[in-house]
């Protein structure tokens, strides 16, 4: 079975053109949704671990939650993980390989202009997360989750979120070498879980260093979809308020510093 | 047929002067060094120069990926720097290497980079003719060399530019994949693409270009059409035994030529090859009781032509 050497011809005669710059983002976006998904690595931190500590800790008494079920607890916890390990350590590692694989430098020579792949980025990570709250959610219901409180709070705290961890991801991803963001992105990631009020209650810390630990957006973020989804709080203004420092912040410094080559 | 913007004007790239500089102040090098040359639309012109002569950075200034330090730069009439967003459905770019996800697939990525043009190239078909078919669902990491190489050259041309730079399009390929690679460049020519490529192989410079600029140190040393500037001129080579008087050959040749020996026993001639002269040349050898073998007259290489204006070899 060989192929004929010569194939129909090609035309190759000049016809440049863009299409409009929505179909190009998402085209883009649909490109980087699929790899995101297909990315064996990148699934351990986007589902695999949010899934095994959601179920783990859920269905054991390893942990002490205090009063109150377990999965209401951590499912709050396990979402706020979730859109951590998408919009901050997913987005550092793999921008910071695109980085410095030439991959930015290339697409920028495309007719996609860099404000259209920001936006493409933007909207695959928000399309995991969707696919990320899709699963958890439905595995915190099976495992007896009753979550309360206003839908319209919970998604502009994931959506504050998803802007802090994407500023401070990009800003990794631009200015560090693809090495040092990966191994930074990663110990960033396992340090919020632990001292962040994921799994571990942060009341078990002493108050000063509590009130600090307050201050972090994976904080801001789980501490704020507790309020809602556990307690039923209407508007819970400091965590929103915290997330929203950190995303003026992050997102400021992305674009101040961020080195495409 | 000139598209707005182009001030009729008929090169696809005009550099004026363009000086680039790298390094500190103090210690920096210019990379380019008041380049000019233009490249005719239509055509294919190559820069042609050793490593580090600044071929890369030129192309990358017209890309509009790096800023001059001063000069001008017009691609397709427009300023590279400024009108980026008007250029960039107009001109293909394959970089030197890299530049496709490790993880993506070739005709995922292909695919994707097609999707943002008006008329794109069918992808099966350009995959095919760049004997890539196979590795449409490869990622780009397990590519060999000169596969990631091809499939660079498709992303450049996919959404049929006017105007492609290529740099270095065949570094690192076997033979075929050369081959192919050259057939596409010249049907790009055929079709009306102007290309301006870098290659510090000679024979694709020869081969390809309607106008070759050589380039050292930042610098155009010579330019013109590749005849141009082999010249007319050819040599004469020969072997005899070592020792030849060639004061006295020379003599009998017209003024203005050249004779050598080096090493002992390999004669270079260096003159108006005309059937007179290889009549006298053989007439003086016969006279004087001397075999010639390997009597070949040539046509100066491109490589004879940088050596002479470089002092350097073209690979070195």
């Amino acid at each position: 079975m060989t192929t004929p050497p010569k194939t129909a011809p090609l035309d190759l005669s000049p016809a440049p053109g863009a299409v409009p710059l929505p179909r190009m983002i998402m085209s883009q976006a649909g490109y980087e949704f699929r790899t995101v998904l297909r990315n064996g690595e990148q699934l351990l931190l986007t589902l695999i671990i949010p899934m095994v500590l959601l179920v783990l800790f859920s269905a054991t008494s390893l942990l002490d939650l205090g009063a109150g079920r377990r999965v209401d607890f951590l499912a709050p916890g396990i979402l706020a993980l979730a859109v951590m390990s998408t919009a901050f350590t997913g987005q550092a590692i793999g921008t910071g390989f695109e980085r410095r694989y030439g991959v930015l430098k290339r697409l920028g020579a495309t007719p996609l202009p860099r404000g259209g792949l920001i936006a493409a980025k933007t909207l695959s990570v928000l399309g995991v997360e969707v696919v990320q709250a899709a699963v958890i959610c439905g595995v915190a219901l099976g495992l007896g989750w009753r979550p309360h409180g206003d839908p319209g709070s919970v998604i502009v705290l994931l959506l504050l979120g998803t802007a802090a961890f994407s500023g401070f991801g990009l800003l990794m991803a631009g200015t560090l070498r693809a090495e040092a963001a990966l191994a930074a992105a990663n110990l960033v990631y396992i340090l919020l879980l632990a001292v962040g009020g994921v799994v571990f209650p942060l009341d078990k810390f002493p108050g000063p260093v509590r009130d600090v630990l307050e201050l972090l957006p994976i904080s801001a973020l789980a501490g704020g979809l507790r309020d809602v989804l556990q307690d039923g709080a209407a508007f819970p203004a400091q965590p929103l308020l915290v997330l929203a420092a950190w995303a003026v912040a992050g997102l400021a410094l992305a674009a101040r510093f961020f080195r495409w080559e | 047929m000139t598209p707005p913007g182009d001030g009729g004007r008929d090169s696809a790239v005009e550099l004026r002067s363009l000086v680039k500089r790298y390094g500190a102040a103090g210690h920096e090098r210019r990379a380019v060094d008041g380049l000019t040359f233009s490249a005719a639309r239509g055509a294919v012109t190559a820069l042609l120069g050793p490593n580090g002569a600044g071929k890369t950075t030129t192309i990358e200034i017209c890309e509009g990926f790096r800023r001059a330090d001063s000069g001008t730069v017009r691609v397709l009439g427009l300023d590279p720097a400024a009108d980026g967003r008007a250029l960039k459905p107009r001109v293909g770019v394959m970089p030197q290497s890299g530049g496709v996800p490790g993880t993506a697939r070739a005709g995922e990525f292909l695919k994707l980079v097609a999707s943002f043009h008006a008329t794109p190239l069918d992808t099966s078909a350009l995959l095919e003719r760049l004997g890539l078919t196979e590795h449409a669902r490869t990622p780009f990491r397990r590519m060999s060399g000169g596969q990631q190489q091809r499939l660079s050259l498709a992303v450049a041309v996919v959404g049929r530019p006017e105007l492609v730079f290529l740099d270095e399009p065949t570094t690192g390929l076997d033979p075929q994949a050369r081959h192919a690679t050259w057939e596409l460049i010249e049907e790009l020519r055929a079709a009306g693409v102007s290309v301006v490529l870098t290659t510090h192989n000679m024979e694709e410079a020869e081969r390809l270009s309607d106008r070759v600029v050589i380039v050292d140190h930042g610098k155009v040393v010579a330019e013109g059409a590749p005849e141009e500037l082999t010249g007319a001129e050819r040599q004469l080579r020969f072997r005899a035994r070592p020792g030849l008087g060639l004061e006295e050959l020379l003599a009998a040749l017209p003024a203005g030529s050249a004779a050598k020996e080096s090493p002992a026993g390999h004669y270079l001639i260096e003159a108006d090859v005309r059937p007179e002269l290889l009549a006298t040349v053989t007439a003086w050898c016969a006279s004087h009781g001397v075999m010639t073998e390997d009597l070949r007259i040539e046509r100066r290489t491109l490589e004879d032509v940088f050596l002479e204006l470089t002092g350097r070899e073209l690979r070195a």
